[in-house]
């Protein structure tokens, strides 16, 4: 079924009859040329350029949940290619171009809207930092703009620029940066891999990987043995259970992130908005409810809820910037499983059993990648090649040192990032 | 979160510096192998962990704090210089 203006119209003068699912609910075959474990973002998106690009279409997505039930629907759903470091920088821009034609390329509607990303600053120091990280978005080819006080104020005039310790100097401009409604990318990718013949297979937990002599050959699950001559792990916070299957330890710590919603207002922030002193984001989603998060709680948790000290931290970062929002009454907040690795940044490599493939360690920036990540995961599984935009993402760098993507600056090791 | 230190008694988390899991130090020459797994490499625990926490709003000392990562509930605390790896 193709979505359309006129099927739309069709469908409304007849009772909307014709609406079917988006996807099958089929049983688990026996065998698959390439099993995905992981139904989030990233193991649908592998899964739909796998079929598309590289002509696999015996592939099946095990979830053991539901799908759209994982971080992908629990995100602050912002997308952006502002990233410094090669290895990131090239990655990211891409994703942002699979962005930009996603919604023809699935015919569907993930309410893609680059309403445009500021990032303040507060000081000199922090004004040269972002002079030089826009320079290196222009390098890259995407885009960025060093607005100065009046250049923020004209557009986000309801700022506390005076705030006595935090005044605003001015922001880095990304108008292409924005945000996506996370649950439409996860049934996009869902449907475009359905459509081009991928089983995908909810409530269908991975219990084994099966390996024989150094190479995988299958999984079991809670839906029975599924054999495979490539399988692919894509499992973001639970990356370290599903990788010690394979007798691996991974570079993986996973956190809580929390992130948090207000009632529905009429439309009052435009754009995405980044605190500079504090961590702090924020954008309204197009039901009107304000999307804010800050850092992660900065502890081991697999508890898919944070403790207070973050909720307070991160509603005074917001009053402080913004203390409109006082008056917005919080509807809910909630916390995702972040895979923090030891430099911030992601893995999409190869492991050292033939045939089993790894992508994780998306730390709390897995949404806006998700593009990406399945086309350059795909890449390298169907071609045993790392895609010329992902040639960073190698599980060890740690180990030897090399090339190792900080883009904090703090060191690569666990608990800074 | 409330950590109980052996010393200052139960406290809020914000006194803490979480620093990760607690593991023992390979000796210096002990190879490659053991320290990528000492210094990157974690078993990443869905359950109880024992991790060092740092008191440094209070006595400043170490501890070892064995906690449930799935519910956040504390299990125990213990100094860093008395506690076996």
């Amino acid at each position: 079924m193709r979505f359309s203006g006129f099927r739309v119209l069709k469908e409304g003068l007849t009772g909307n009859k014709g609406w079917t699912p988006h996807w099958r609910d089929p049983d688990p075959k026996p065998e698959y040329d390439v099993v995905i474990i992981g139904g989030g973002g990233h193991g649908l998106s592998t899964a739909y350029y796998l079929a598309k690009e590289h002509g696999l279409t015996n592939i099946a997505v095990l979830e053991k949940g539901y799908i759209g039930g994982g971080n992908v629907g629990r995100n602050t759903t912002i997308v952006r290619a502002n990233y410094f470091l090669d290895g990131n920088s090239e990655f990211y821009s891409h994703s942002l171009k699979l962005w930009e034609g996603l919604e023809q390329d699935l015919n569907y509607n993930v309410m893609h809207s680059q309403r445009g990303l500021i990032n303040l600053f507060h000081s000199d120091g922090q004004r040269d930092a972002f002079a030089r990280r826009g320079n290196a978005m222009i390098n890259q080819g995407d885009d960025a703009v060093l607005l100065d006080r009046a250049g923020v104020e004209k557009i986000l005039p309801y700022l506390d620029f005076d705030n006595g310790r935090f005044p605003i100097y001015g922001g880095l401009y990304h108008p292409r940066g924005g945000t996506a409604r996370h649950d439409a990318v996860a049934w996009g990718y869902a449907r475009g891999a359905d459509q081009r013949g991928v089983d995908l297979l909810q409530n269908c937990e991975v219990t084994g990987i099966d390996i024989e002599g150094g190479v995988v050959n299958g999984v079991q699950t809670t839906r029975g043995a599924i054999r495979a001559r490539k399988v692919a792990m894509v499992v973001a916070g639970r990356s370290s259970q599903v990788a010690a299957m394979a007798g691996m330890r991974v570079p993986v710590e996973s956190h809580v992130l929390q992130a948090f919603v207000t009632e529905g207002l009429k439309p009052v922030i435009d754009h995405v908005i980044s605190f500079g002193m504090g961590h702090f984001y924020i954008s309204q989603s197009d039901k009107g409810g304000l999307v804010f998060g800050g850092d992660i709680d900065m502890y081991a948790s697999y508890a898919a809820r944070g403790n207070l000290p973050i909720v307070e931290h991160v509603m005074e970062a917001g009053m402080t910037l913004m203390p409109m929002i006082g008056k917005a009454k919080v509807l809910r907040s909630w916390g995702g499983i972040m895979d923090m690795t030891p430099d911030g940044s992601p893995v999409i490599d190869k492991t050292h059993i033939d045939g089993l493939y790894l992508n994780c360690g998306w730390n709390y920036g897995g949404f806006k990648a998700v593009p990406a990540s399945g086309n350059c995961f795909a890449h390298l599984i169907a071609q045993d090649r790392y895609h010329p935009e992902a040639t960073g993402f190698q599980l060890d760098r740690f180990r030897t040192g090399y090339g190792v993507i900080d883009e904090e600056g703090t060191g690569a090791q666990h608990n800074l990032h | 979160m409330r950590l109980p230190c052996p010393i200052c008694g139960e406290r809020d988390r914000r006194e803490f510096y979480y620093k990760g899991a607690a593991l023992e130090r390979p000796a210096p020459d002990a190879g490659e192998a053991a320290w990528d797994d000492y210094v990157y490499l974690r078993e990443n625990p869905a359950g109880d962990t024992r991790e060092l926490w740092y008191h440094d709003g209070g006595c400043g000392a170490w501890l070892v704090v064995t906690r449930n990562t799935l519910t956040h509930a504390v299990i125990g605390a213990e100094l860093a210089s008395e506690a076996k790896a």
